[in-house]
């Protein structure tokens, strides 16, 4: 059971994101709702790499001989996980630079009164 | 010769990426150089994916390993599984291959005579060349999670395209949305790529598709993967982000994007024909009818909300939102009825459909963005008689209406008799529904036609001009292409569009090319 | 390979040079009967206008219907639908996240349920 708190922690955190973006109206809390559900996303996938009484996976500095690869942690996930959060910062960075400039064009940041493109 | 096949498909992936980040040093020098220098790359990179498409047809499946000693050696020593990022080329992927690149020619032709006085311009030719790379990234892979960062570098570079002009509060409301909904798409793409990694152990498609069963965490990841790349190919009723994108961003922005969209579409081929299709393809008859209930969605809510806006290319966009539903039709039916020898027809019609869709929306956004630059008007109501002054702008609008309303004997016509004639066999209604459909789009454009080039002259456009060479010869290229592939469509189909499908109906093929016939 | 082979549906086939000989045939019988025509007229006065009951028009940019305006039966008469739709497309962005997750929700039922 306590293997598979993280999950729940994942299956948190995603609501919790989605929440920010569909029922919170400052863009900027719309910014940092996408950031939460990749944080999320990211907890799921290093997670799946866990095997239970594993080390990290370095492969030349094993401690104590043992086996690989039946007691490391994959190292897969993690590589991911690395490219998922470089992804991430590069997807944050554009939104703020749209959210500052969509500031100084729209003089607000209330998502239901930048709706020029309707209909 | 040789030898640049065989790397093909690392080239075709390096050459427009290296170019990407040498144009701003071209730019140091002249203007023209950095013009000419993209326009020199993409036309090698598409007479490189040329030689290699000729390759395919003739020899098969081509796979490409990144960093091992051979570009073969997809099992080194004594490996029983394919390690290493494998790039694997069938009928399909060189398809859209073919499409993207085309497309991002003419859009760098467009790009060089659209923008005289802008600045910011050697970034835009980054930037461009960015979504190349992301599209043909995405088409050519065959690993998973390679194709999630080349999403999401298509969906990146795609958005700052859009806001191109960041003078007008609109293109950043609209790149805003995009990038919105492109990232929480993308975010469930890869936990979907997450759920099949910690089943199988393997993030290469080829692996995935050879030990696939339909377990709950399975259907888990296909609705994931389904739900977030048919939003990103902009199927009702997720579609609302593309109208606000298409309509607000530069017209030779628009059709990469439109081509990006068409990438996102080969996603979902991908994932329902081959992720899921070894020995599956028979429970996969309910997501072809959900498909297709979508697509006839699509069809008539883009079509009908397009007869009333108010922008040009809002309802340009609007229009393309309902081709991309007939193209989903064709898909879903060819998943839904399984064995039966129309389902091969609609499959052909559906991804036929792709190419000549992309060709006339594109000559269509192209003939848009020209009256925005002759007129500097968006908007319908301000606009009328232009036909004496802008002649060629004219006809390149009537070969686009006629295409895109399918009138015989342009490309539009050749597809969409393959889906009528097939999906009807299916069931008689969807057909209907697409031909009245059909019949409305020629309403829109000829409506579009008649108020803003028929007519009398209004006086406050008394002196526009015939647009610079470049945006024609751009335009000249997209109705050629139109008008070859309506007068032979017999020929295209055997050479281009019959692989694709063939591959697409037989994932063993693409199995045993990686996993070696075991 | 012949460039001219027909397309062929599961049904039927397509073959467009059938089409432009067809196409070209009615052109000749256009120019035919255009031929018999009487060319007694006298050409660029009030005889080639369009005759509007005798009305004089001066600026016709007046009479020109706007882009906008062109198919205003059309909407008027689907008035019910087209506002029930124009209200779905609102514009705000986290309506456009709350039809993906409505469709997530829609595929789910579709795939677990009935597969």
């Amino acid at each position: 059971m306590i293997y598979n708190i993280p999950y729940i922690a994942v299956i948190l955190l995603i609501m919790v994101g989605l929440y920010a973006v569909v029922f919170k109206r400052n863009i900027i809390k719309m910014v940092m709702g996408i950031t939460i559900i990749e944080s999320g996303v990211n907890l799921f996938l290093v997670t799946l790499g866990y095997r239970a009484g594993g080390v990290a996976p370095i492969f030349t500095n094993l401690p104590e001989e043992r086996q690989i690869p039946g007691q490391l942690v994959l190292p897969i996930p993690q590589a991911l996980t690395l490219t998922s959060i470089v992804i991430g910062v590069a997807v944050l960075a554009l939104m703020l630079a749209l959210a500052i400039q969509i500031y100084r064009q729209y003089k607000t940041l209330d998502v239901t009164k930048i709706r020029r493109l309707k209909e | 010769m040789n030898s640049i096949i065989t790397h093909s498909p690392a080239l075709l992936i390096a050459i427009p990426l290296f170019a990407a980040f040498i144009t701003p040093l071209l730019s140091r020098i002249h203007r023209r150089a950095r013009d000419g220098f993209v326009l020199i790359v993409l036309a090698a990179t598409e007479l490189l994916a040329l030689l290699l498409a000729q390759d395919i047809y003739a020899n098969g499946i081509r796979k490409y390993v990144f960093g091992a000693t051979l570009p073969s050696l997809t099992h080194p020593g004594t490996m029983s599984i394919p390690v290493r990022i494998i790039f694997e080329i069938d009928g399909l992927s060189i398809f859209m291959v073919l499409i993207s690149l085309t497309i991002a020619f003419v859009a760098a032709i467009y790009s060089s005579s659209f923008f005289k006085k802008e600045d910011g311009l050697d970034r835009y030719y980054t930037l461009l060349l960015l979504v190349t790379v992301g599209m043909v990234g995405m088409e050519l892979t065959g690993d998973l999670f390679n194709f999630f960062v080349f999403l999401e570098i298509t969906s990146i570079a795609s958005c700052a395209l859009i806001a191109f002009w960041v003078d007008r509060g609109e293109s950043l409301e609209a790149a805003f949305k995009y990038i919105v909904i492109s990232s929480i798409g993308a975010l469930f793409v890869l936990m979907a790529i997450g759920f099949l990694y910690g089943q199988y152990d393997a993030l290469n498609i080829a692996a995935l598709a050879n030990s696939i069963q339909f377990t709950f965490i399975d259907k888990v990841a296909l609705v994931l993967l389904l739900a977030a790349l048919t939003m990103k190919a902009g199927i009702a009723p997720m579609h609302m982000w593309l109208p606000d994108a298409y309509g607000e961003a530069p017209p030779s922005v628009t059709i990469a994007v439109v081509a990006a969209t068409q990438a996102s579409l080969y996603g979902v081929l991908r994932v329902c024909f081959t992720l899921y299709g070894k020995g599956l393809r028979l429970n996969m008859a309910a997501v072809g009818w959900t498909l297709i209930g979508l697509g006839l969605l699509t069809i008539f809510i883009g079509v009908t909300m397009a007869l009333v806006q108010r922008s040009l290319t809002r309802t340009i966009a609007f229009a393309a939102v309902g081709e991309i539903g007939y193209m989903v039709i064709g898909a879903g039916t060819a998943l839904a009825a399984g064995a039966q020898n129309f389902a091969t027809v609609a499959l052909k019609g559906g991804v036929f459909h792709i190419f000549n869709d992309v060709l006339d929306i594109g000559l269509l956004f192209l003939v848009a963005g020209a009256i925005i630059y002759a007129t500097k008007e968006r908007d319908l109501n301000n606009l009328g008689g232009l036909a004496k002054r802008m002649k060629c702008t004219t006809v390149f609008f009537l070969i686009g209406l006629l295409a895109v309303a399918g009138m015989p004997p342009l490309n539009g016509f050749a597809s969409k008799i393959l889906i009528y004639e097939s999906t009807y066999q299916l069931n008689p209604i969807i057909s209907i529904i697409a031909i009245l459909s059909s019949i409305l789009l020629l309403a829109i454009f000829v409506k579009i036609f008649y108020s803003l080039f028929l007519g009398p002259e209004l006086p406050h456009l008394r002196d526009v001009k015939e647009v610079p060479k470049g945006m024609l010869v751009a335009m000249a290229i997209l109705a050629t292409l139109i008008i070859i592939f309506g007068l032979f469509p017999g020929y295209v189909l055997q050479t281009i569009v019959d692989p694709a499908v063939a591959a697409l109906s037989n994932p063993t093929s693409y199995i045993n090319a990686i996993l070696g016939g075991a | 390979m012949n460039p001219f082979v027909p397309i062929d549906t599961g049904s039927g086939f397509w073959n467009p040079l059938i089409w432009v000989i067809v196409f070209i045939i009615a052109l000749l019988i256009v120019y035919v009967i255009r031929g018999l025509g009487r060319g007694d007229y006298k050409k660029n006065t009030g005889q080639t206008k369009p005759f509007l009951s005798g009305n004089v028009v001066e600026n016709d940019e007046q009479l020109h219907v706007k882009g906008g305006n062109v198919y205003w039966g059309f909407t008027e008469a689907f008035k019910g639908y087209y506002d029930k739709i124009k209200n779905m497309h609102t514009g705000d962005t986290r309506d456009y996240v709350l039809w993906f997750l409505v469709m997530m929700v829609v595929f789910f039922a579709v795939v677990l349920g009935v597969m």
